[in-house]
Protein backbone atom coordinates (compact mmCIF):
# COMPACT_ATOMS: atom_id res chain seq x y z
CA UNK A 1 0.00 0.00 0.00
CA UNK A 2 2.75 2.19 0.82
CA UNK A 3 4.78 1.26 -2.40
CA UNK A 4 1.37 2.40 -4.41
CA UNK A 5 1.12 5.17 -2.44
CA UNK A 6 4.74 6.72 -2.96
CA UNK A 7 4.73 5.87 -6.62
CA UNK A 8 1.52 8.11 -7.28
CA UNK A 9 3.18 11.24 -5.18
CA UNK A 10 6.40 10.27 -6.94
CA UNK A 11 4.25 10.66 -10.46
CA UNK A 12 2.84 14.04 -9.37
CA UNK A 13 5.76 15.48 -8.44
CA UNK A 14 8.60 14.26 -11.07
CA UNK A 15 7.47 16.59 -13.38
CA UNK A 16 7.26 19.66 -11.44
CA UNK A 17 11.25 18.14 -10.23
CA UNK A 18 11.92 17.72 -13.94
CA UNK A 19 11.24 21.45 -15.29
CA UNK A 20 13.96 22.82 -11.82
CA UNK A 21 16.43 20.35 -12.43
CA UNK A 22 16.48 20.25 -16.52
CA UNK A 23 18.36 24.34 -16.09
CA UNK A 24 20.24 25.52 -13.64
CA UNK A 25 18.70 28.19 -11.70
CA UNK A 26 20.93 30.94 -13.09
CA UNK A 27 20.03 30.08 -16.39
CA UNK A 28 16.64 30.69 -15.98
CA UNK A 29 16.74 33.71 -14.09
CA UNK A 30 18.39 35.11 -17.09
CA UNK A 31 15.82 33.48 -19.70
CA UNK A 32 13.35 35.71 -17.56
CA UNK A 33 15.00 38.57 -19.14
CA UNK A 34 13.90 37.43 -22.46
CA UNK A 35 11.60 39.77 -24.12
CA UNK A 36 9.35 37.08 -25.05
CA UNK A 37 9.04 35.94 -21.58
CA UNK A 38 8.59 39.82 -20.57
CA UNK A 39 5.72 40.15 -22.67
CA UNK A 40 3.97 37.04 -22.14
CA UNK A 41 3.88 38.33 -18.85
CA UNK A 42 2.99 41.75 -18.97
CA UNK A 43 -0.45 39.90 -21.45
CA UNK A 44 -0.75 37.53 -18.85
CA UNK A 45 -0.92 39.95 -16.05
CA UNK A 46 -2.78 42.61 -17.78
CA UNK A 47 -5.24 39.99 -19.32
CA UNK A 48 -5.96 38.02 -15.85
CA UNK A 49 -6.19 41.13 -13.83
CA UNK A 50 -9.06 42.79 -16.10
CA UNK A 51 -11.00 39.00 -16.72
CA UNK A 52 -10.94 38.32 -12.83
CA UNK A 53 -12.12 42.11 -12.69
CA UNK A 54 -15.09 41.23 -14.73
CA UNK A 55 -15.39 38.08 -13.31
CA UNK A 56 -16.11 39.79 -9.79
CA UNK A 57 -18.42 42.64 -10.93
CA UNK A 58 -20.41 40.73 -12.72
CA UNK A 59 -20.37 36.57 -11.50
CA UNK A 60 -20.95 38.58 -7.57
CA UNK A 61 -24.33 39.75 -8.11
CA UNK A 62 -25.23 36.84 -10.08
CA UNK A 63 -24.01 34.00 -7.27
CA UNK A 64 -26.13 36.34 -4.99
CA UNK A 65 -29.39 36.26 -7.13
CA UNK A 66 -28.83 32.21 -7.48
CA UNK A 67 -28.09 31.32 -3.70
CA UNK A 68 -31.32 33.81 -2.38
CA UNK A 69 -33.83 33.35 -4.95
CA UNK A 70 -35.92 29.92 -5.69
CA UNK A 71 -37.84 31.02 -8.98
CA UNK A 72 -38.78 28.05 -12.01
CA UNK A 73 -35.27 27.28 -14.41
CA UNK A 74 -32.97 28.24 -10.95
CA UNK A 75 -31.22 24.78 -11.15
CA UNK A 76 -30.79 25.07 -14.95
CA UNK A 77 -29.16 29.18 -14.54
CA UNK A 78 -27.01 26.87 -12.40
CA UNK A 79 -25.99 24.32 -14.62
CA UNK A 80 -25.29 26.79 -17.35
CA UNK A 81 -23.11 28.70 -15.32
CA UNK A 82 -21.43 25.66 -14.42
CA UNK A 83 -21.05 24.67 -17.73
CA UNK A 84 -17.41 25.98 -19.12
CA UNK A 85 -16.01 24.06 -16.72
CA UNK A 86 -16.70 20.43 -17.78
CA UNK A 87 -16.43 22.43 -21.65
CA UNK A 88 -13.13 20.89 -22.95
CA UNK A 89 -11.18 24.58 -23.49
CA UNK A 90 -11.18 24.20 -27.74
CA UNK A 91 -14.86 23.72 -27.72
CA UNK A 92 -14.63 27.04 -25.34
CA UNK A 93 -12.69 28.82 -27.75
CA UNK A 94 -14.69 27.28 -30.67
CA UNK A 95 -18.02 28.56 -29.04
CA UNK A 96 -16.88 32.01 -28.52
CA UNK A 97 -15.37 32.08 -31.89
CA UNK A 98 -18.95 31.36 -33.22
CA UNK A 99 -20.49 34.16 -31.25
CA UNK A 100 -18.01 36.75 -31.47
CA UNK A 101 -16.02 36.14 -34.91
CA UNK A 102 -16.51 38.29 -37.81
CA UNK A 103 -18.89 36.11 -39.22
CA UNK A 104 -20.47 34.63 -35.62
CA UNK A 105 -23.48 35.15 -34.39
CA UNK A 106 -22.64 38.89 -32.88
CA UNK A 107 -20.40 39.83 -35.95
CA UNK A 108 -17.60 41.77 -33.83
CA UNK A 109 -13.98 42.15 -34.58
CA UNK A 110 -12.94 41.02 -31.25
CA UNK A 111 -10.98 37.85 -32.11
CA UNK A 112 -7.30 37.71 -32.01
CA UNK A 113 -7.14 41.09 -30.10
CA UNK A 114 -6.38 41.15 -26.45
CA UNK A 115 -10.10 41.65 -25.44
CA UNK A 116 -10.30 38.45 -26.96
CA UNK A 117 -7.76 36.84 -24.04
CA UNK A 118 -10.20 38.56 -21.48
CA UNK A 119 -13.28 37.32 -23.00
CA UNK A 120 -11.56 33.81 -23.04
CA UNK A 121 -10.04 33.45 -19.83
CA UNK A 122 -13.34 35.32 -18.02
CA UNK A 123 -15.66 32.46 -20.05
CA UNK A 124 -13.60 29.82 -18.69
CA UNK A 125 -12.69 31.12 -15.43
CA UNK A 126 -15.83 32.33 -13.85
CA UNK A 127 -17.98 28.89 -12.76
CA UNK A 128 -14.87 28.23 -10.49
CA UNK A 129 -15.86 31.91 -8.57
CA UNK A 130 -19.05 31.77 -9.01
CA UNK A 131 -20.22 28.16 -7.46
CA UNK A 132 -17.95 29.28 -4.47
CA UNK A 133 -19.92 32.73 -4.41
CA UNK A 134 -23.17 30.56 -4.52
CA UNK A 135 -22.22 28.36 -1.66
CA UNK A 136 -20.75 31.01 0.64
CA UNK A 137 -23.92 33.34 0.05
CA UNK A 138 -26.03 29.99 0.75
CA UNK A 139 -24.24 29.64 4.45
CA UNK A 140 -25.14 33.54 5.71
CA UNK A 141 -27.98 32.55 8.02
CA UNK A 142 -30.83 34.14 6.46
CA UNK A 143 -32.49 34.90 10.02
CA UNK A 144 -29.43 37.34 10.29
CA UNK A 145 -30.20 38.86 7.25
CA UNK A 146 -33.41 39.25 8.25
CA UNK A 147 -32.25 40.93 11.77
CA UNK A 148 -30.47 43.35 9.35
CA UNK A 149 -33.28 44.20 7.50
CA UNK A 150 -35.90 45.21 10.92
CA UNK A 151 -32.83 46.67 11.98
CA UNK A 152 -33.58 49.62 9.54
CA UNK A 153 -30.70 48.84 6.73
CA UNK A 154 -32.06 48.24 3.28
CA UNK A 155 -30.87 45.56 0.84
CA UNK A 156 -27.30 47.03 -0.35
CA UNK A 157 -26.51 48.37 3.08
CA UNK A 158 -27.32 44.68 4.10
CA UNK A 159 -25.05 43.46 1.47
CA UNK A 160 -22.39 45.53 2.13
CA UNK A 161 -22.05 45.01 6.08
CA UNK A 162 -23.61 41.77 6.63
CA UNK A 163 -23.81 39.20 3.85
CA UNK A 164 -19.98 40.03 2.03
CA UNK A 165 -18.18 40.11 5.47
CA UNK A 166 -19.92 36.67 6.61
CA UNK A 167 -19.47 35.11 2.96
CA UNK A 168 -15.83 36.53 2.87
CA UNK A 169 -14.09 33.06 3.33
CA UNK A 170 -15.72 31.46 0.42
CA UNK A 171 -15.91 34.56 -2.15
CA UNK A 172 -11.97 35.25 -1.54
CA UNK A 173 -11.30 31.43 -1.90
CA UNK A 174 -13.75 31.39 -5.19
CA UNK A 175 -11.23 34.26 -6.19
CA UNK A 176 -8.36 32.63 -5.77
CA UNK A 177 -9.41 29.36 -7.96
CA UNK A 178 -10.39 31.42 -10.49
CA UNK A 179 -7.42 33.67 -10.78
CA UNK A 180 -5.39 30.69 -10.91
CA UNK A 181 -7.32 29.28 -13.58
CA UNK A 182 -7.20 32.17 -16.00
CA UNK A 183 -3.69 32.38 -15.33
CA UNK A 184 -3.05 28.32 -17.10
CA UNK A 185 -5.27 29.37 -19.50
CA UNK A 186 -4.23 27.73 -22.73
CA UNK A 187 -7.05 26.29 -25.07
CA UNK A 188 -9.81 29.05 -25.45
CA UNK A 189 -7.03 31.41 -25.72
CA UNK A 190 -5.34 30.06 -28.40
CA UNK A 191 -8.50 29.04 -30.56
CA UNK A 192 -10.36 32.53 -30.03
CA UNK A 193 -7.58 34.74 -29.62
CA UNK A 194 -4.33 33.34 -31.20
CA UNK A 195 -0.76 33.44 -30.03
CA UNK A 196 0.58 36.92 -30.96
CA UNK A 197 3.72 37.89 -29.22
CA UNK A 198 2.85 41.28 -27.24
CA UNK A 199 -1.07 41.59 -28.05
CA UNK A 200 -2.38 37.96 -26.58
CA UNK A 201 0.46 35.34 -26.18
CA UNK A 202 -0.01 34.38 -22.55
CA UNK A 203 2.82 33.07 -20.73
CA UNK A 204 0.79 29.21 -21.22
CA UNK A 205 1.12 30.31 -25.27
CA UNK A 206 4.70 31.52 -24.76
CA UNK A 207 5.29 27.58 -23.36
CA UNK A 208 4.14 26.25 -25.79
CA UNK A 209 5.38 28.66 -28.81
CA UNK A 210 8.56 28.65 -27.78
CA UNK A 211 8.77 25.20 -26.81
CA UNK A 212 10.55 24.36 -30.64
CA UNK A 213 12.16 27.74 -30.94
CA UNK A 214 14.40 27.89 -27.71
CA UNK A 215 13.48 24.91 -24.78
CA UNK A 216 15.52 26.90 -22.22
CA UNK A 217 12.70 29.70 -22.40
CA UNK A 218 9.74 27.59 -22.53
CA UNK A 219 11.48 26.35 -19.26
CA UNK A 220 11.81 29.27 -17.71
CA UNK A 221 8.73 30.27 -18.43
CA UNK A 222 6.91 27.04 -17.00
CA UNK A 223 9.34 27.30 -14.11
CA UNK A 224 7.51 30.97 -13.11
CA UNK A 225 3.97 29.31 -13.81
CA UNK A 226 4.80 27.07 -10.85
CA UNK A 227 5.96 29.13 -9.07
CA UNK A 228 3.25 31.59 -9.01
CA UNK A 229 0.33 28.65 -9.39
CA UNK A 230 2.52 27.43 -5.73
CA UNK A 231 2.07 30.98 -4.28
CA UNK A 232 -1.42 30.85 -4.88
CA UNK A 233 -2.15 27.37 -3.78
CA UNK A 234 -0.33 28.33 -0.72
CA UNK A 235 -2.72 31.18 -0.07
CA UNK A 236 -6.16 29.07 -0.66
CA UNK A 237 -4.88 26.81 2.05
CA UNK A 238 -3.92 29.28 4.37
CA UNK A 239 -7.35 31.35 3.61
CA UNK A 240 -9.00 28.94 6.05
CA UNK A 241 -7.63 29.30 9.21
CA UNK A 242 -8.21 32.53 8.21
CA UNK A 243 -11.96 32.74 7.63
CA UNK A 244 -12.22 30.70 10.86
CA UNK A 245 -10.63 33.10 12.82
CA UNK A 246 -12.43 35.99 11.11
CA UNK A 247 -14.25 36.89 14.11
CA UNK A 248 -10.64 37.97 15.59
CA UNK A 249 -10.17 40.86 13.18
CA UNK A 250 -12.93 43.68 13.30
CA UNK A 251 -14.56 44.68 10.17
CA UNK A 252 -16.68 46.81 11.77
CA UNK A 253 -16.55 50.38 10.74
CA UNK B 1 -48.88 55.22 21.96
CA UNK B 2 -50.68 53.72 18.37
CA UNK B 3 -52.14 49.98 18.70
CA UNK B 4 -51.12 47.11 15.80
CA UNK B 5 -53.40 45.98 13.91
CA UNK B 6 -53.61 43.06 11.93
CA UNK B 7 -55.43 41.07 9.52
CA UNK B 8 -53.97 38.95 7.05
CA UNK B 9 -53.75 35.32 5.49
CA UNK B 10 -50.70 33.47 4.48
CA UNK B 11 -50.85 30.44 2.56
CA UNK B 12 -48.37 28.14 4.40
CA UNK B 13 -47.31 24.55 3.20
CA UNK B 14 -50.28 22.73 5.12
CA UNK B 15 -52.75 24.99 5.80
CA UNK B 16 -52.92 28.68 5.25
CA UNK B 17 -52.41 31.08 8.54
CA UNK B 18 -55.13 33.26 9.28
CA UNK B 19 -55.15 36.08 12.09
CA UNK B 20 -56.88 39.26 12.47
CA UNK B 21 -56.07 41.04 16.01
CA UNK B 22 -55.25 44.01 17.66
CA UNK B 23 -52.59 44.48 19.75
CA UNK B 24 -52.45 47.52 22.56
CA UNK B 25 -50.21 45.70 25.16
CA UNK B 26 -48.55 42.42 24.85
CA UNK B 27 -50.44 39.82 23.44
CA UNK B 28 -49.25 36.12 23.35
CA UNK B 29 -49.21 33.99 20.43
CA UNK B 30 -48.93 30.65 21.53
CA UNK B 31 -49.40 26.99 19.79
CA UNK B 32 -47.74 23.74 19.05
CA UNK B 33 -44.80 23.90 16.80
CA UNK B 34 -45.60 24.77 13.11
CA UNK B 35 -48.79 26.24 14.20
CA UNK B 36 -47.77 29.62 11.91
CA UNK B 37 -46.31 31.75 15.00
CA UNK B 38 -43.07 32.69 13.66
CA UNK B 39 -45.00 33.29 10.39
CA UNK B 40 -47.15 35.61 11.92
CA UNK B 41 -44.40 37.88 13.35
CA UNK B 42 -42.40 37.89 9.94
CA UNK B 43 -45.67 39.48 8.25
CA UNK B 44 -45.46 42.52 10.62
CA UNK B 45 -41.82 42.83 10.22
CA UNK B 46 -42.31 42.72 6.68
CA UNK B 47 -40.45 39.58 5.76
CA UNK B 48 -42.87 37.22 4.56
CA UNK B 49 -45.51 38.36 2.29
CA UNK B 50 -49.02 38.15 3.48
CA UNK B 51 -52.42 39.52 1.84
CA UNK B 52 -54.53 41.67 3.90
CA UNK B 53 -53.90 44.62 6.55
CA UNK B 54 -51.10 45.84 9.13
CA UNK B 55 -50.93 48.89 10.33
CA UNK B 56 -49.86 50.52 13.59
CA UNK B 57 -52.36 53.23 14.23
CA UNK B 58 -53.15 55.19 10.94
CA UNK B 59 -49.48 54.30 9.46
CA UNK B 60 -50.27 51.30 7.43
CA UNK B 61 -47.38 48.93 6.79
CA UNK B 62 -49.47 46.35 4.70
CA UNK B 63 -52.51 46.43 2.19
CA UNK B 64 -53.80 46.16 -1.24
CA UNK B 65 -51.51 49.03 -2.35
CA UNK B 66 -48.74 49.33 0.15
CA UNK B 67 -46.13 46.78 1.23
CA UNK B 68 -43.42 48.29 3.11
CA UNK B 69 -39.99 46.35 3.24
CA UNK B 70 -38.52 45.74 6.67
CA UNK B 71 -36.04 48.67 7.37
CA UNK B 72 -39.19 50.81 6.69
CA UNK B 73 -41.41 49.25 9.43
CA UNK B 74 -40.77 50.63 13.20
CA UNK B 75 -40.23 47.26 14.45
CA UNK B 76 -38.44 45.09 16.84
CA UNK B 77 -37.68 41.73 16.20
CA UNK B 78 -35.99 39.38 18.73
CA UNK B 79 -35.29 36.25 16.81
CA UNK B 80 -35.75 32.61 18.54
CA UNK B 81 -31.97 32.01 18.37
CA UNK B 82 -31.10 36.02 18.32
CA UNK B 83 -29.43 36.07 14.89
CA UNK B 84 -26.67 38.34 16.85
CA UNK B 85 -24.30 39.65 13.99
CA UNK B 86 -21.47 37.11 14.56
CA UNK B 87 -18.41 38.94 13.17
CA UNK B 88 -19.46 42.28 15.04
CA UNK B 89 -19.00 42.93 18.23
CA UNK B 90 -21.69 43.74 21.24
CA UNK B 91 -21.03 47.15 21.24
CA UNK B 92 -21.31 47.05 16.81
CA UNK B 93 -24.63 44.92 17.10
CA UNK B 94 -25.97 46.93 19.26
CA UNK B 95 -25.16 50.38 16.93
CA UNK B 96 -25.97 48.78 14.40
CA UNK B 97 -29.39 50.58 14.02
CA UNK B 98 -27.41 53.81 14.06
CA UNK B 99 -28.75 54.75 17.35
CA UNK B 100 -27.21 57.36 19.82
CA UNK B 101 -28.27 54.86 22.55
CA UNK B 102 -25.36 52.88 22.21
CA UNK B 103 -24.15 53.35 26.10
CA UNK B 104 -27.28 53.76 27.62
CA UNK B 105 -28.49 50.75 26.46
CA UNK B 106 -25.41 48.51 27.30
CA UNK B 107 -25.83 49.53 30.51
CA UNK B 108 -29.43 49.33 30.96
CA UNK B 109 -29.21 45.72 29.82
CA UNK B 110 -26.02 44.97 31.90
CA UNK B 111 -23.79 44.26 29.03
CA UNK B 112 -21.53 47.08 28.99
CA UNK B 113 -18.63 44.96 29.87
CA UNK B 114 -19.03 42.71 26.89
CA UNK B 115 -18.86 45.54 24.33
CA UNK B 116 -16.06 44.64 22.67
CA UNK B 117 -16.45 40.93 22.80
CA UNK B 118 -18.13 38.79 20.09
CA UNK B 119 -21.73 36.91 20.37
CA UNK B 120 -20.11 33.87 19.84
CA UNK B 121 -18.11 34.08 23.26
CA UNK B 122 -21.75 34.49 24.93
CA UNK B 123 -24.11 32.40 27.68
CA UNK B 124 -27.61 32.46 26.46
CA UNK B 125 -28.78 34.61 28.71
CA UNK B 126 -26.12 37.67 27.20
CA UNK B 127 -27.21 36.95 23.79
CA UNK B 128 -30.73 37.64 24.66
CA UNK B 129 -29.84 40.97 26.46
CA UNK B 130 -28.10 42.17 23.36
CA UNK B 131 -30.51 40.80 21.35
CA UNK B 132 -33.17 43.06 23.22
CA UNK B 133 -30.69 45.91 23.24
CA UNK B 134 -30.09 45.67 19.46
CA UNK B 135 -33.99 45.75 18.40
CA UNK B 136 -34.52 48.52 20.89
CA UNK B 137 -31.80 50.59 19.76
CA UNK B 138 -33.69 50.92 16.60
CA UNK B 139 -36.31 52.86 18.69
CA UNK B 140 -39.19 50.62 17.68
CA UNK B 141 -42.90 51.14 18.14
CA UNK B 142 -43.69 47.38 18.03
CA UNK B 143 -41.88 44.86 19.69
CA UNK B 144 -41.86 41.15 18.09
CA UNK B 145 -40.46 38.51 20.36
CA UNK B 146 -40.35 34.76 18.78
CA UNK B 147 -39.85 32.02 21.96
CA UNK B 148 -38.12 34.52 23.70
CA UNK B 149 -37.24 32.03 26.84
CA UNK B 150 -36.59 28.61 24.58
CA UNK B 151 -32.79 29.19 23.80
CA UNK B 152 -32.32 29.50 27.69
CA UNK B 153 -32.21 26.43 30.37
CA UNK B 154 -34.40 26.13 32.80
CA UNK B 155 -32.48 28.22 35.65
CA UNK B 156 -31.47 31.45 33.31
CA UNK B 157 -35.34 31.19 31.90
CA UNK B 158 -37.07 31.57 35.75
CA UNK B 159 -34.90 34.51 36.07
CA UNK B 160 -35.20 36.15 32.16
CA UNK B 161 -38.96 35.77 32.69
CA UNK B 162 -39.51 38.17 35.58
CA UNK B 163 -36.87 40.74 33.82
CA UNK B 164 -38.22 40.69 30.38
CA UNK B 165 -41.63 41.24 32.35
CA UNK B 166 -40.35 44.20 33.83
CA UNK B 167 -39.12 45.50 30.87
CA UNK B 168 -42.57 44.97 28.78
CA UNK B 169 -44.29 46.64 31.54
CA UNK B 170 -41.92 49.74 31.35
CA UNK B 171 -41.76 49.86 27.77
CA UNK B 172 -45.67 49.65 27.44
CA UNK B 173 -44.91 48.95 23.25
CA UNK B 174 -47.55 46.93 21.34
CA UNK B 175 -45.77 43.45 21.47
CA UNK B 176 -46.36 40.52 20.36
CA UNK B 177 -44.50 37.68 21.21
CA UNK B 178 -45.03 33.78 20.58
CA UNK B 179 -44.25 31.27 22.55
CA UNK B 180 -45.13 27.26 22.74
CA UNK B 181 -44.59 27.35 26.40
CA UNK B 182 -48.57 28.63 27.78
CA UNK B 183 -46.78 29.46 31.51
CA UNK B 184 -44.36 31.61 29.49
CA UNK B 185 -47.13 33.29 27.67
CA UNK B 186 -49.63 33.83 30.52
CA UNK B 187 -46.58 35.00 32.67
CA UNK B 188 -45.81 38.13 29.98
CA UNK B 189 -48.88 38.84 28.38
CA UNK B 190 -51.88 40.46 29.29
CA UNK B 191 -54.15 38.21 26.52
CA UNK B 192 -52.95 35.31 25.07
CA UNK B 193 -53.98 33.33 21.97
CA UNK B 194 -54.01 29.79 21.06
CA UNK B 195 -53.21 29.59 17.52
CA UNK B 196 -53.65 25.98 15.90
CA UNK B 197 -52.53 25.41 12.46
CA UNK B 198 -52.52 28.71 11.45
CA UNK B 199 -56.04 29.82 13.15
CA UNK B 200 -56.81 31.66 16.16
CA UNK B 201 -59.08 28.91 18.40
CA UNK B 202 -59.63 31.32 21.27
CA UNK B 203 -58.44 34.87 22.34
CA UNK B 204 -58.75 35.87 25.99
CA UNK B 205 -56.48 37.09 29.49
CA UNK B 206 -55.19 33.83 30.70
CA UNK B 207 -57.17 34.14 33.87
CA UNK B 208 -60.01 33.88 31.29
CA UNK B 209 -58.10 31.16 28.90
CA UNK B 210 -58.46 28.74 32.15
CA UNK B 211 -61.62 29.39 33.11
CA UNK B 212 -63.55 29.18 30.03
CA UNK B 213 -61.51 27.38 27.79
CA UNK B 214 -63.50 27.19 24.40
CA UNK B 215 -62.64 23.61 23.44
CA UNK B 216 -60.17 20.35 24.32
CA UNK B 217 -57.29 21.89 23.03
CA UNK B 218 -57.01 25.17 24.30
CA UNK B 219 -57.96 23.16 27.86
CA UNK B 220 -55.30 21.26 27.41
CA UNK B 221 -52.89 23.66 26.20
CA UNK B 222 -53.47 25.80 29.22
CA UNK B 223 -52.19 22.58 31.26
CA UNK B 224 -55.80 20.97 32.31
CA UNK B 225 -56.11 17.23 32.15
CA UNK B 226 -58.81 16.29 29.11
CA UNK B 227 -60.98 13.36 28.82
CA UNK B 228 -63.09 11.69 26.54
CA UNK B 229 -66.57 10.91 27.29
CA UNK B 230 -69.94 10.63 26.45
CA UNK B 231 -72.12 12.89 28.16
CA UNK B 232 -75.82 12.76 29.20
CA UNK B 233 -77.78 15.51 30.30
CA UNK B 234 -80.16 15.63 34.14
CA UNK B 235 -80.05 17.31 37.72
CA UNK B 236 -75.72 17.41 37.18
CA UNK B 237 -74.36 16.04 33.76
CA UNK B 238 -73.42 12.36 33.68
CA UNK B 239 -70.41 11.44 31.73
CA UNK B 240 -69.21 7.97 30.78
CA UNK B 241 -65.46 7.88 29.94
CA UNK B 242 -64.15 6.21 27.46
CA UNK B 243 -61.97 4.33 30.06
CA UNK B 244 -65.22 3.26 31.74
CA UNK B 245 -65.79 6.02 34.90
CA UNK B 246 -69.01 7.74 35.84
CA UNK B 247 -68.06 11.65 36.12
CA UNK B 248 -70.71 14.24 37.33
CA UNK B 249 -70.40 17.94 36.05
CA UNK B 250 -72.07 21.04 36.91
CA UNK B 251 -71.54 21.97 32.96
CA UNK B 252 -74.38 21.35 30.95
CA UNK B 253 -73.72 18.98 27.54
CA UNK B 254 -74.99 16.38 25.84
CA UNK B 255 -73.04 13.72 23.31
CA UNK B 256 -69.34 13.32 22.74
CA UNK B 257 -67.61 15.75 24.91
CA UNK B 258 -64.00 16.51 26.34
CA UNK B 259 -63.72 16.75 30.29
CA UNK B 260 -61.81 19.58 31.81
CA UNK B 261 -59.64 18.90 35.20
CA UNK B 262 -56.89 21.78 36.36
CA UNK B 263 -54.21 19.58 38.39
CA UNK B 264 -54.47 21.54 40.87
CA UNK B 265 -58.54 21.36 41.17
CA UNK B 266 -57.94 17.32 42.21
CA UNK B 267 -57.00 15.68 45.64
CA UNK B 268 -55.50 12.25 45.95
CA UNK B 269 -56.15 9.45 48.28
CA UNK B 270 -55.04 5.92 48.91
CA UNK B 271 -58.43 4.86 49.68
CA UNK B 272 -61.65 5.32 47.92
CA UNK B 273 -63.54 8.64 48.93
CA UNK B 274 -67.20 7.82 49.90
CA UNK B 275 -68.74 10.88 49.03
CA UNK B 276 -70.68 10.88 46.44
CA UNK B 277 -70.52 14.09 45.46
CA UNK B 278 -66.90 13.95 44.31
CA UNK B 279 -66.08 12.31 40.94
CA UNK B 280 -63.63 9.57 41.68
CA UNK B 281 -61.06 7.90 39.04
CA UNK B 282 -58.92 5.25 40.23
CA UNK B 283 -55.54 4.44 39.13
CA UNK B 284 -52.26 3.29 38.87
CA UNK B 285 -49.60 6.05 39.68
CA UNK B 286 -47.67 6.73 36.78
CA UNK B 287 -45.33 9.32 37.63
CA UNK B 288 -44.40 11.54 40.36
CA UNK B 289 -42.51 14.44 39.53
CA UNK B 290 -41.12 16.82 41.66
CA UNK B 291 -41.52 20.70 40.82
CA UNK B 292 -40.29 23.04 43.13
CA UNK B 293 -41.99 22.54 46.68
CA UNK B 294 -45.09 21.03 44.62
CA UNK B 295 -45.62 17.25 42.97
CA UNK B 296 -46.71 16.48 40.28
CA UNK B 297 -48.70 12.88 39.97
CA UNK B 298 -49.86 10.79 37.34
CA UNK B 299 -52.77 8.67 38.17
CA UNK B 300 -54.23 6.36 35.17
CA UNK B 301 -54.85 9.30 33.14
CA UNK B 302 -55.32 12.15 34.74
CA UNK B 303 -52.30 14.66 36.28
CA UNK B 304 -52.94 15.75 39.98
CA UNK B 305 -50.89 18.48 41.80
CA UNK B 306 -50.25 18.09 45.42
CA UNK B 307 -48.06 19.09 48.09
CA UNK B 308 -44.92 17.97 48.62
CA UNK B 309 -45.20 17.35 52.51
CA UNK B 310 -49.06 15.50 51.31
CA UNK B 311 -47.15 13.57 48.52
CA UNK B 312 -44.91 12.31 51.49
CA UNK B 313 -47.67 11.98 53.79
CA UNK B 314 -49.27 9.35 51.15
CA UNK B 315 -46.39 7.56 50.53
CA UNK B 316 -46.91 8.36 46.34
CA UNK B 317 -44.69 6.00 43.95
CA UNK B 318 -44.92 4.77 41.18
CA UNK B 319 -46.66 1.51 40.60
CA UNK B 320 -48.90 1.89 43.35
CA UNK B 321 -52.68 2.67 43.54
CA UNK B 322 -54.26 5.81 44.22
CA UNK B 323 -57.41 7.68 43.73
CA UNK B 324 -57.97 11.45 42.05
CA UNK B 325 -60.76 12.93 43.03
CA UNK B 326 -62.77 16.08 42.60
CA UNK B 327 -66.09 18.37 42.68
CA UNK B 328 -68.61 18.57 40.29
CA UNK B 329 -68.14 22.31 40.44
CA UNK B 330 -64.49 22.10 38.82
CA UNK B 331 -65.32 19.83 36.02
CA UNK B 332 -65.64 21.27 33.01
CA UNK B 333 -67.19 20.29 29.86
CA UNK B 334 -65.70 21.49 26.49
CA UNK B 335 -66.26 20.41 22.74
CA UNK B 336 -63.55 18.82 21.20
Amino acid sequence: MFAACFAGLAFLALPVIAIFVRVSPSRLVAQLGNPVVTDALVVTLKTTLIAQALILVFGTPTAYVLATRRFRGRAALVTLVELPLVLPPAVAGLGLLAAFGRTGLLHTSLPFTQAAVVLAVAFVASPLYVRAAIAAFEAVDTNIVAASRTLGAGPVRTFFRVVAPLARGGLVAGAALAFARGLGEFGATIMFAGSLRGVTQTLSLAVYAEFDVNFDVALAVSALLILISAALLITLKWLPSLSTSHFRFATSS
Amino acid sequence: MAALTLDFSLPLRDFELSLALEVEQTVALVGPSGAGKTSALHVVAGLARAQGRVALGDDVWLDANIDRPPEERRVGLVFQDYALFPHLTVRANVAYARSDRVDELLERFRIAHLADVRPGELSGGERQRVALARALARDPAVLLLDEPLAALDAHTKAEVRIELHELLRELALPTLLVTHDYEDAAALADEVGVLVDGTLRQLAPPSELVANPRDGFVASFTGANLLHGSARRGELTEVVLTSGERLFSTDEADGDVGVVVYPWEISVAREPAHDSALNVVRGDIGSVVEVGNRVRVRIGPITAEVTASSSARLELARGGVAYATFKATGTRLVPL
